[in-house]
Order: structure tokens, then C-alpha cells, then sequence
């Protein structure tokens, strides 16, 4: 018995000391590391597959076709989140630290997961990037370091579609007197724009109702019994998921025109209007790209990936709006690291290093075309203190079939969002006792 | 003062129709439970299985009708092999088991479902129109969906097809036998296996039905197993042991759910929000209180 213990003592101490003894200096592994907190189970699968799919296969393709970022191979590990909170933060732990020097970013997918993670992302130098979600007030870099709400935050897509809606109107003074209809998950992302638009309602007169929806939105028929009654002019969809066709089936049945209904861009997919059949026609959503294999870009993807069965999403979804999303998602985020490696040298690199490539981002209508991503992309330029960059938004229109680009780029009103998400941020940093950064000395 | 009354009627009509489609979900609960005294927690994802079989066979270029029988030939076959697998080991154990057992089988079938079929959004075109009946609207100024009419028929008839067949064949009457007691079932010569098979076949029947009529109205994806959610206060205000309780309670929650929405709401000027969402509960809540066995549910009373 005694034997055996000091064998097993023996054993162990060898075991110790091996770990402990120094290994010969390895060369750091010319990779970088992207977790992919993906939800392809649970009632938005189809968001999360298609979005990620994209991405990964956009760095698949950068992978098979440039060796990676100027050599440095991208790396990537799911985790499952079912966009639930509470396992979003899990898989954000999980796979910070991962790869040879942890993660360049974290794309949470999910406003909830955003809330949860950024501050997380701040303590651990790990830019949280939510492209076209998240906190609004996120787009102030000298008090939201590590939050990127890049090319443009909810409040800016808000203004914009109030904009489109003056259009329509034939002017913005025609909104006077005009009712409006608000229809939003009742979450954190939905709730994001009621702020916002009440600001706008007494700024140009019109009246605005909320009406939150309970998550999953199966069954909305007392809402829109409501919205008949009120008949508005126009109803703003903030919808996710099933709510979306739930809500536009809805809007059929109590006769209100889809030409009047205005999505957000996770009210804006395919999969958001097939399962709402004939009644989807004529409904509009915003977007921040377009849909469409016809970029070059979306054609490598297809020669390099997908034609030699390494895709990472069904082949049929190539070109579809969450997919395309995702390929953005993809540009913006690998054009971010190169432009930190010109600063830091082409090597794998730091979630804060990379940090400073997204706060330099600039995406020329050059630099786009070069990425094959013309029309895809809109042109970004962030800076320390503006994290956002972008701003403007397309609307575009169901035809029962496809989606069609029915307006040019519309540029969100930072006159007013810009001061009201430094209000938000300064309330923010007084909160947590944090000092802005000063940007006038950011290099 | 004609538009309220019509607008109240509206709603009325509106939410006994969404009650009807709860209750058929409702009903899958109360067939597994009146067989074996368990609440079946993987009900809703029969229903998403269920659809994405039917969709998934469609898809392949098979017609409606013969995809309608592979996909219920399916969720048969799915039957037997849960009885099988699952509930004849557990025969006699304690029901905490059987019920631990369907929360397994649950996430079993969302993923077996997700897995074979993939978790893209269908639509399902049962040919019939979700628009407001033309002919309720001329004659009663009323706007009521068509398709809501023809979900409340769908059914009324499977339920008088299960009512008919629970009470008039020997299969009922083995089945409530079977409910009381197992061992006792056994001993008199019921075959308990065929019983659960059966019950679960024509579970599989109800979430195939429901399946469909929801997924015609969502789409076919993971939230068809959500609606299990509309079923539970339906249930406690009905009774976990009556096909009938199943339907009243349907009405009942549709109905008020949608009346309190409207009113309660709009009487508080939005300050209460979402009301049919938390609304059912409270009303299984108070049901609870002074009838827990539900409106038509079986008083039992255990010696201890």
C-alpha cells in the first residue's frame, strides 16, 4: 500500500515537474481567433445560421484565397447561445482567452447579450462589436471604449425611417397631426427606439403608440384589434423572428396596407416574409446592405468555400439578407484587423490592438470596390470618440418574391442622435463613475 | 356606440378562435395525461416535429395528401418507439419519472426535428385564405378571419373524432383503466403497451393537426413548440383529464386574454402592458385556488 502511495506520489511529482519545466520557444501560431457565439437552435436559428454562416464564410474564403489576413489565418469556435442572455455570457467567457492571443472580437448577435457583455469586453480589452444593434449611446467612444455599434446604431436607423416616412409624405412638415404605430419585441432591443421616437413625435408633431409584444410573438391578434382601431398612417414593425410574419399576417387580416408598414432590419429577411405568404407584398424594411449574390466578393465566397463543400450555411441562402449581413459583418471586422496589424505588425494580435483598428476604420468607396463588396458596403470612418461611422440606411420593399432597393442611401439625423447619446453616455459614466477618455489625444 | 359593440364582438370572436387553437394543443396534453397520469412536457415539440415531417416531405416533391399520411405514419412510428424506449422501462415507477422521461424527450425531438429538416423558416400554404370572411363581413360587419373559421372546424371535428373514439371503443375504457392504476391494469389483462401506443399515436395525431394549422400561421419553425406555452393555463382552468375541459378552457383563456388586452390596457391608458401575455396565468391562478382539479378535471382524493 505503501509503495504504491509513493509511486503515485512518484507519478505525480513527475507530471508537476514536466508541466512546470520550460518547453522550447514556440513560434506563436500565425492565427487569429473569432468566437462565434451562433444560435442555430431555439426561435431565431434562422437569424443566427444565417448571419454566421456568413461571417465564417467570408473568413473561410479570406482564409482559401489570401492565406488570411496579410498570412494570419483566421480561427474560429462556435458556441451555441440560442439567444439566450445567460448563455451568451457563458460562451463570451468561454472564448475570450481562446486562440494564440484570445479573442480579436466578440459579435454578441443579440441587443440582450450586447447589455450583458459589454462591460465585460471592457474589463478584458475585448472590443464588444454589435453592427446595427446594441446600446444606442454605444457610438460615444470616450466613454465606451470597447463598444463598437458600427455602421449604424437602432437610434440612427429610427431617424432615418422617420425620414423615409416624411418622404413618402412629401415632406417632413406633413408629418403634423399623423398617427403612428409602434410594434416592438418586448425586449431590450425593442425597447431601444421608444425614447427616440417620442423625442421625434413632439419634434415634428406627430402622435406615437407602443405596443410591446411578448416574446416569441406567436399570437398578436388583440394588438392589431387595437391598431385597426386606432388607424394609424403608419405602423413601425421592431419585430424578431416569428413575431414578424405573426405581425404582418395580422396587419392583412384587420386590412391595414403593407405599404404602410415599416420594418427594422430584423424585421427585413426572407425568412421573415415567405412564412407570411401573399401578405408579406408591399411591406418595407430598412437595411444597411442589400440583398443579392450579384458582388464580387459573394462570387469568391462561392468559388472558394461553398464549390468546394466547406460552406457553413445551406448554399441556397448565399445572397439572402441575413447571410449577406453576416458577409459585412465579416468585412468590416477582418478590415478592422488589418488596418491593426499596419499599426501593430502582421501577427496575431490583441483584442486591444484590434480595439484601435476598429476605432481607424476606413472603408473608402476604393477600399470597398478592392474588397469586391461595392454596393454591399457603405463607406465607414469611425474615430475614438465616434464608434459608429456609418449612419446611413436603405429602405427596400417586398415584392412577394424578393426584396427591391426602393430608396437611396438615407442618412440618419445626427443632429439629434449624436447629442442625445452623448446625454445618455454622460448619464452612463456619472452612473458607473467613469472618466471619458480624452479623444483629442487619441493616436 | 354600434362600432364599440361590433369591436367588442370583434374581439370576442377573435379570441374564442385563438382559444380553439390553444385547445388543440391542449389536447395532446390531456390524452397522454389521461393515459398515464403524466404531464407531457415534449407536447410542443411533437407539434414542431410533427410539422417539419409533413413540410420536410413536401419538399421533397411529394403531394399533400401522401405527405399528410408519411408524416402521420411517422409520429405513429414515433409512438411505439417511445413507448419502447422510453415508457415501458418506467412502467410503476413514480411519475416525477415519466415526467423527467418527457422533458428528455422534449429536447430529443427539437433536435431530431432541427437536425433532419434543418431550422429554416417554411411556409405552409394550406390553401385557405387568412383574410377577413367576405361574407361575415358584408352580412355582420364583422372582421373574422377565414382561416380562424376553418381552424375552430379542423377542430371540433378531430375532437368529436377522439371523443367518439375514447368513449365508444374498448380502447377508452382500457385507457382509463390504465390512467387509475397501472398495475391493477395489468393485472386484469389490459395490455399497457398497446394502450400507450395508441394514446401517443393519436398525441402525434393532434400535434401533426396543430402543427399544421399553427405553422400555416407562423411558419414552420422552432416557436410551433412555443405554443405548448398557450396550452398550460388552458389546461389548469379545463383540467389536465378532459378532452372537454381541454376545448371550454381554450375558449375561456382566448377569449378573456383578448377582452383584457383590450380593455384592461386601454382602461389603464398603457400603463399595463402585454396584458394577454401574463393574463391566462393569473386567471389558471385563481382557478387553482378554489378548483385545482380545473373546471372538468377529476377530483381525487388519496388516502395518505
Amino acid at each position: 500500500m505503501k509503495k504504491t502511495i509513493t509511486a503515485g506520489l512518484a507519478i505525480g511529482a513527475a507530471l508537476i515537474s514536466g508541466a512546470a519545466t520550460p518547453t522550447p520557444v514556440q513560434a506563436q501560431a500565425m492565427e487569429q481567433f473569432m468566437p462565434i457565439p451562433i444560435y442555430r437552435t431555439g426561435p431565431y436559428a434562422a437569424g443566427g445560421t444565417g448571419y454566421f454562416g456568413g461571417m465564417m464564410d467570408y473568413m473561410a474564403m479570406v482564409n482559401e484565397k489570401d492565406g488570411g489576413v496579410n498570412g494570419v489565418k483566421m480561427t474560429w469556435e462556435e458556441c451555441e447561445t440560442a439567444y439566450d442572455n445567460a448563455r451568451g455570457v457563458e460562451c463570451y467567457e468561454r472564448l475570450k482567452g481562446k486562440g494564440p492571443t484570445g479573442a480579436a472580437m466578440f459579435h454578441p448577435l443579440s441587443t440582450g447579450i450586447t447589455y450583458s457583455t459589454f462591460e465585460k469586453g471592457t474589463a478584458d480589452k475585448v472590443p464588444v462589436v454589435s453592427m446595427g444593434y446594441g446600446r444606442g449611446d454605444a457610438m460615444v467612444g470616450s466613454v465606451f471604449p470597447y463598444t463598437f455599434p458600427l455602421v449604424t446604431t437602432y437610434w440612427s436607423q429610427n431617424t432615418a425611417k422617420i425620414k423615409f416616412i416624411g418622404m413618402k409624405e412629401g415632406g417632413m412638415d406633413k408629418l403634423k397631426g399623423k398617427k403612428l404605430v409602434n410594434v416592438y419585441h418586448d425586449s431590450a432591443y425593442g425597447k431601444e427606439t421608444i425614447d427616440i421616437l417620442n423625442k421625434q413625435a413632439a419634434m415634428y408633431g406627430f402622435e406615437v403608440k407602443h405596443f410591446p409584444v411578448a416574446h416569441p410573438g406567436l399570437d398578436q391578434k388583440a394588438i392589431w384589434l387595437q391598431i385597426k382601431q386606432i388607424a394609424p398612417d403608419w405602423v413601425i414593425l421592431r419585430g424578431w423572428g416569428v413575431m414578424n410574419p405573426t405581425a404582418i399576417k395580422e396587419a392583412a387580416r384587420i386590412g391595414f396596407p403593407r405599404e404602410k408598414m415599416l420594418g427594422v432590419w430584423w424585421s427585413g429577411s426572407e425568412e421573415d416574409m415567405r412564412p407570411a405568404g401573399t401578405a408579406a407584398k408591399g411591406f418595407l424594411a430598412a437595411g444597411f446592405h442589400p440583398a443579392g449574390k450579384n458582388f464580387p466578393v459573394l462570387k469568391d465566397i462561392e468559388k472558394f468555400v461553398h464549390a468546394k463543400k466547406k460552406g457553413n450555411v445551406e448554399t441556397e441562402r448565399m445572397g439572402t439578407i441575413y447571410y449577406n449581413r453576416g458577409v459585412v459583418s465579416g468585412i468590416v471586422s477582418l478590415e478592422a484587423i488589418r488596418i491593426a496589424q499596419e499599426k501593430f505588425g502582421k501577427k496575431p494580435l490583441t483584442g486591444e490592438q484590434i480595439q484601435w483598428g476598429l476605432e481607424n476604420l476606413n472603408l473608402t468607396a476604393a477600399r470597398i470596390k478592392a474588397l469586391g463588396a461595392e454596393g454591399l458596403v457603405q463607406p465607414l470612418k469611425t474615430s475614438c470618440n465616434d464608434h459608429e461611422g456609418g449612419g446611413a440606411v436603405k429602405f427596400q420593399q417586398w415584392d412577394g418574391e424578393k426584396w427591391n432597393v426602393v430608396s437611396d442611401w438615407i442618412e440618419a439625423d445626427k443632429a439629434l442622435v449624436r447629442p442625445l447619446a452623448e446625454e445618455s453616455a454622460a448619464k452612463y459614466a456619472k452612473e458607473k463613475g467613469i472618466t471619458p477618455r480624452d479623444c483629442s489625444k487619441a493616436m | 356606440m354600434a362600432s364599440d359593440l361590433n369591436f367588442f364582438f370583434e374581439v370576442l370572436i377573435g379570441g374564442l378562435l385563438s382559444g380553439v387553437m390553444y385547445s388543440l394543443v391542449a389536447l395532446g396534453f390531456v390524452l397522454i395525461y389521461k393515459a398515464s397520469g403524466v404531464f407531457n412536457f415534449a407536447q410542443g415539440s411533437m407539434v414542431l416535429f410533427a410539422a417539419l415531417t409533413f413540410v420536410g416531405i413536401m419538399e421533397m416533391g411529394v403531394p399533400f395528401w401522401p405527405a399528410l399520411l408519411l408524416a402521420l405514419i411517422v409520429m405513429m412510428l414515433l409512438a411505439v418507439g417511445i413507448e419502447r424506449v422510453v415508457l415501458r422501462p418506467l412502467v410503476n415507477q413514480p411519475q416525477i419519472s415519466l415526467f423527467m422521461a418527457t422533458i428528455g424527450l422534449s429536447y430529443l425531438l427539437e433536435g431530431l426535428g432541427q437536425g433532419l429538416w434543418g431550422t429554416e423558416v417554411r411556409a405552409l400554404d394550406l390553401g385557405i385564405e387568412d383574410l377577413p370572411n367576405e361574407w361575415i363581413q358584408e352580412n355582420l360587419s364583422l372582421q373574422i378571419s377565414t382561416f380562424d373559421i376553418f381552424s375552430a372546424a379542423s377542430a371540433a371535428a378531430l375532437v368529436g373524432l377522439l371523443a367518439l373514439f375514447f368513449n365508444k371503443t374498448k380502447v377508452g375504457l382500457a385507457l382509463r383503466a390504465v390512467a387509475d392504476d397501472h398495475q391493477a391494469a395489468l393485472a386484469v389483462g389490459i395490455p399497457l403497451q398497446h394502450v400507450w401506443a395508441i394514446v401517443w399515436a393519436a398525441a402525434g395525431l393532434v400535434a401533426l393537426v396543430a402543427g399544421m394549422l399553427w405553422g400555416s400561421r407562423l411558419g414552420v419553425q422552432f416557436s410551433l413548440s412555443l405554443v405548448a406555452l398557450k396550452a398550460l393555463p388552458v389546461l389548469i382552468l379545463g383540467g389536465f383529464t378532459s378532452v372537454a375541459g381541454a376545448i371550454v378552457g381554450g375558449l375561456i383563456i382566448g377569449a378573456s386574454e383578448k377582452l383584457a388586452e383590450v380593455y384592461i390596457g386601454t382602461f389603464t391608458g398603457g400603463a399595463i402592458a402585454a396584458v394577454e401575455n401574463w393574463f391566462p396565468y393569473m386567471l389558471a391562478l385563481l382557478f387553482l385556488l378554489v378548483r385545482p382539479q380545473g373546471l372538468f378535471g377529476e377530483k381525487i382524493i388519496e388516502r395518505v
